[in-house]
């Protein structure tokens, strides 16, 4: 697998890591405790298809991206840096 | 006072194996350079009318006279050569002196590219990676600072890999130099 990274090109998968969920991203108002918050933290689609995951290029430009990718296929289908308002 | 030389860590170690050689290169003044959010382009003018160098686009170098800017990451930069930076800098960029930070290699020969093909997964023959070019990546198991440079690709890795570098690479070219014709 590849992911083609917005500042270095197409990279091999051996200088990304998977952060998990793009979810992650997006935290939610307030700093009290709430539904939104177990939701933020706990709970996950865990979609067979069509899902957006935070990967970080640590072996390369170490940006954070959003990768849009299929999780049964493997296809990728956009690649955006999380500064950039990705999330 | 004495003075002490300044000393590299493998001594200036050459190697080679087949049409390859792998030499450690002399410490040189080098700046790490990250600009605060917001201030990229007030970073590249002070840049370029302090060092004559602007910050570089990705994966590109840029050289003007003995100093030469590195692309290094997003929003991150090399500064080689000058003894020291510019203190207006510091208003645009987090400036840190890096010099004794990085082991520096270069490989040479007309199979330098075959060499690192077993080491870093990126296409470095001179036609997709020609002169100029640089790429943070890895070698081996190492993030490094991999950079086409007319005599062949420089290599910039942490000193503390400086000899795990060295016998890797070395390896490779053994390993180049032992196939059949």
């Amino acid at each position: 697998m590849r992911l083609d990274c917005p500042l270095c090109g197409p990279r091999d998968l051996r200088e990304f890591t998977p952060r998990g969920a793009a979810v992650h991203a997006r935290r939610p108002e307030g700093e009290t405790w709430s539904e939104a918050w177990h939701h933020h933290l706990h709970l996950r689609d865990n979609p067979a298809g069509r899902s957006e995951e935070l990967w970080y290029h640590g072996s390369g430009c170490t940006a954070w991206l959003i990768v849009e990718r299929d999780t049964a296929t493997h296809e990728v289908f956009s690649v955006r840096l999380a500064a950039e308002g990705g999330a | 006072m004495p003075t002490l030389p300044p000393e590299t860590l493998l001594a200036g170690r050459t190697a080679r194996h087949g049409t390859a050689e792998l030499s450690e290169l002399p410490l040189v003044p080098l700046w790490w350079i990250a600009p605060f959010p917001g201030r990229e382009a007030a970073l590249s003018r002070a840049l370029a009318a302090a060092h004559g160098v602007p910050f570089p686009a990705p994966g590109e170098t840029v050289r003007s006279g003995d100093t030469e800017i590195r692309w290094a990451g997003r929003a991150q930069a090399l500064l080689i050569g000058p003894a020291a930076a510019d203190p207006g800098l510091a208003e645009h960029a987090a400036v840190t002196d890096v010099s004794d930070v990085y082991a520096r290699l270069v490989l040479t020969g007309p199979d330098t590219a075959c060499v690192l093909a077993r080491l870093v997964p990126l296409d470095l023959r001179p036609a997709r990676f020609p002169a100029g070019r640089t790429a943070r990546t890895l070698l081996g198991h190492m993030t490094a600072q991999v950079t086409a440079t007319p005599e062949g690709v420089e290599l910039l890795v942490m000193r503390s890999f400086a000899r795990t570098a060295f016998h890797e690479i070395e390896t490779a070219m053994r390993g180049v130099a032992a196939r059949p014709g």
